[in-house]
């Protein structure tokens, strides 16, 4: 089973073991690095990218302002379509409406695509616990979980792994879990791949329960959607008998037609590609094709504190693209781990202490794992204004006043942190410019950037040189 | 659990309290000034490109070479036993070698057995090279094109479309539905591209002019 996020060191110690990590480092900048300039060439093919963004802002806003009304559409439209909905207000009720699915099934195991949403509520663990096993089937989702790892990614959760660890993990492991890897396998990716093809294979074949997530879920019409690569997804969407996607609610949009501005806006910031090879879309079930019996289950999980908080609400819109993390000085040299949760970088730093609150030491240290620099909000495909939410979290932490390192913090820049929009500001110009930028970040950020040396900052402001980096793409053309 | 239905409902209800009660869903104005079309170049010559990019095999052929064309691809591949749907054109394998599976309700275990699958398709994008399948005419159900390792589509010029836009508002989505993008692929591994997963590992496809 793989490891779980509980009882992580806060942050900047977190991302102290991390940054010490020389493999790391060089695995997670040559991946980002790569995604990011295969995201900014796709991206600039395209000269409307500016109004699709504007779109798909407006699009989730729509559904989040209007939320309720588009759950109810949702239930409705799924139910006339022959599946059945599942509300879950937490964690503990989602597991408890799979686990109780499955167990009518008869089945003892399940295959399961990749999904955030079913990491974050640990249902592999909870299944295990009722005598479930689950099988991640996602390439990088095994090696995590054979690895007994936890994921460090949101695209590629084994971006923390190189080819070598990955034969070894396969070598050790398979065969515990099924098929063995064959005596001879290399490090070439493809062997490795090919590894996983014959591993898995049998599992598709034979197991008749799959559980999932989805990208989308459209209000209108009940249609749930997958977009994944490998062909893992089409696996468990169509196989099986019993088809379980275990959905935040945040996932909602309104009608079919909206996804025309998400199907061009998630792959090309994602994995970097005009399409990604196969999305599947499925409405209820249809006789004779695919899954007999399909569940919806509804997740909630601290959304709805997400929603009643107008700054915080826009962290909503989040398609999970990973392209903030790409980008990001901090994620590139702290990894994933440091931020405990399935939801790093940037992102992960705004949700995770809204979903969980900030009581512990780890979440109340998240809205700090960031320079302000700008980047992650100017590659967001729906404009979430991340510093400006990272900033509002600040403020919070600084209320509820329990947060240790923020304590300390209060007597030497109280004057700046008793006024949240001073603070703001400050740390905004601070990115803006290299000669301001200290070496130590104001306020609590200082716990964490005296384990360290901050992210080097362009000599030109981040936001100016990845403009006209942006542009400089669009200027060579195509990949 | 409709204790938790009611309980979400209200938690979203109150998390909404700043929205007007008189603000409609669409009061939320949506912009949408993006273009339906992209690549200014002709749709057959921009998907081509785009399905090469991707690893597909492709090859543009005439209506009447289709038979012809198909048998060959069949033959190059090796193609021993090819599955195809119920409702598949006759003609199109009028002039194929090998045994030609009709999906009568195959098992799993006939279709793993089976070397490829042949069938047409519902809409393509052609700027992002996307073959759209919607279990409707000469394509049969979801597991045909998913679970053989070679999959063979015929494209006809009218399924063409210019980008995800016109695809979209073609398609129906109370059918199930399949974007194929170039072969299966993974990039797991320190993101270099591996063609060929678990889906088909070669995707050859026939554009009919
Ligand atoms: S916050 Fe924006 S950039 Fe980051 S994963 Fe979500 S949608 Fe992508």
């Amino acid at each position: 089973m793989s490891g779980t996020f509980l009882g992580m060191p806060p942050f900047p110690q977190a991302a102290g073991i991390a940054t010490g990590d020389a493999q790391l480092r060089h695995n997670l900048r040559k991946a980002t690095h790569t995604i990011r300039g295969r995201r900014a060439s796709v991206v600039g093919e395209l000269d409307d990218w500016a109004e699709l963004r504007a779109a798909g802002k407006a699009i989730k806003d729509r559904t989040l302002r209007h939320l309720d009304v588009y759950l109810e559409r949702l239930e409705e439209t799924v139910t006339a379509a022959g599946g059945h909905v599942h509300w879950a207000a937490d964690a503990a009720e989602a597991n408890a409406i799979v686990t109780r699915l499955v167990k009518a099934t008869g089945e003892t195991e399940v295959v399961k695509v990749k999904s955030m949403a079913t990491q974050e509520i640990e249902l592999n663990e909870a299944l295990a616990e009722a005598g479930i096993t689950a099988y991640e089937t996602d390439l990088a989702e095994l090696i995590v979980q054979l690895g007994e790892d936890r994921p460090s990614h949101i695209l590629v959760p084994a971006i923390h792994r190189n080819r070598a660890e990955i034969r070894e993990i396969f070598d050790r492991t398979m065969s515990d879990w099924g098929v063995p890897a064959p005596e001879d396998l290399s490090d070439d990716p493809r062997a490795l791949a090919e590894a996983a093809r014959v591993h898995l294979r049998e599992k598709f074949l034979t197991t008749r329960v799959a559980v999932s997530g989805a990208n989308f879920a459209v209000a209108d019409t009940g249609t749930l959607v997958v977009l994944e690569s490998e062909g893992n997804g089409r696996m468990c969407l169509t196989l099986p008998e019993t088809l379980i996607s275990v959905v935040g609610i945040e996932k909602l949009v309104p009608t079919w037609q909206d996804l025309e501005v998400f199907m061009q806006l998630l792959p090309r910031s994602s994995t970097g590609e005009r399409m990604n090879p196969y999305t599947s879309t499925w409405t209820g079930v249809t006789p004779g094709d695919g899954p007999r019996e399909f569940h919806l289950v509804l997740l909630d999980n601290g959304r709805t504190d997400v929603l009643a908080d107008e700054v915080g609400r826009q962290s909503l819109r989040c398609i999970r693209c990973s392209a903030c993390l790409n980008i990001c000085p901090v994620y590139e040299r702290a990894g994933g781990h440091a931020y405990g949760s399935v939801y790093p970088g940037p992102i992960g730093a705004i949700l995770t202490p809204q979903l969980r609150g900030t009581s512990s030491e780890l979440d109340a240290s998240l809205p700090y794992a960031s320079s302000l620099c700008g980047a992650c909000y100017e590659v967001c495909p729906v404009a979430i204004d991340i510093p400006e939410v990272l900033v509002h979290l600040r403020g919070k932490v600084t209320q509820g006043k329990g947060h240790a390192a923020e304590r300390a913090a209060m007597g030497a820049a109280g004057w700046v942190l008793g006024d949240e929009k001073r603070l703001g500001l400050a740390q905004r110009a601070a990115g803006r410019a290299r000669n301001l930028v200290p070496r130590r970040l104001p306020g609590p950020g200082a716990a964490w950037t005296d384990t360290r040396d901050i992210p080097d900052i362009p000599a030109e402001s981040f936001r100016d040189w990845w403009a006209g980096h942006e542009k400089e793409k669009k200027k060579g053309g195509g990949r | 659990m409709s204790g938790s239905r009611e309980r979400v409902l209200a938690r979203v209800r109150a998390a909404l309290a700043d929205v007007p009660r008189a603000e409609e869903p669409e009061d939320v104005a949506v912009p949408r000034g993006y273009a339906r079309a992209h690549t200014p170049v002709e749709l057959v010559e921009l998907l081509v490109d785009r399905l090469e990019d991707y690893k597909a095999l492709t090859r543009r052929v005439s209506e009447a070479d289709l038979p012809e064309e198909i048998a060959a691809a069949l033959a190059r591949r090796s193609v021993g036993r090819v599955v195809v749907p119920t409702d598949l054109p006759g003609e199109w394998t009028s002039r194929v070698d090998a045994a030609v599976l009709t999906d009568e309700a195959l098992d799993i275990a006939a279709l793993d057995a089976a070397d490829g699958v042949l069938t047409g398709c519902a809409v393509v994008a052609a700027e992002t090279g996307t073959i759209v399948l919607d279990a409707g005419p000469a394509q049969g159900r979801r597991a045909l094109t998913l679970v053989p390792d070679y999959h063979l589509c015929v494209v006809r010029v009218d399924q063409i479309v210019p980008d995800v836009p016109d695809a979209v508002s073609r398609l129906d989505p109370s059918r199930p539905l399949t974007w194929i993008s170039g072969p299966s692929a993974t990039s797991d591994i320190e993101l270099d591209r591996v063609e060929g997963v678990h889906g088909p590992r070669t995707l050859e496809v026939l554009i009919v002019e």
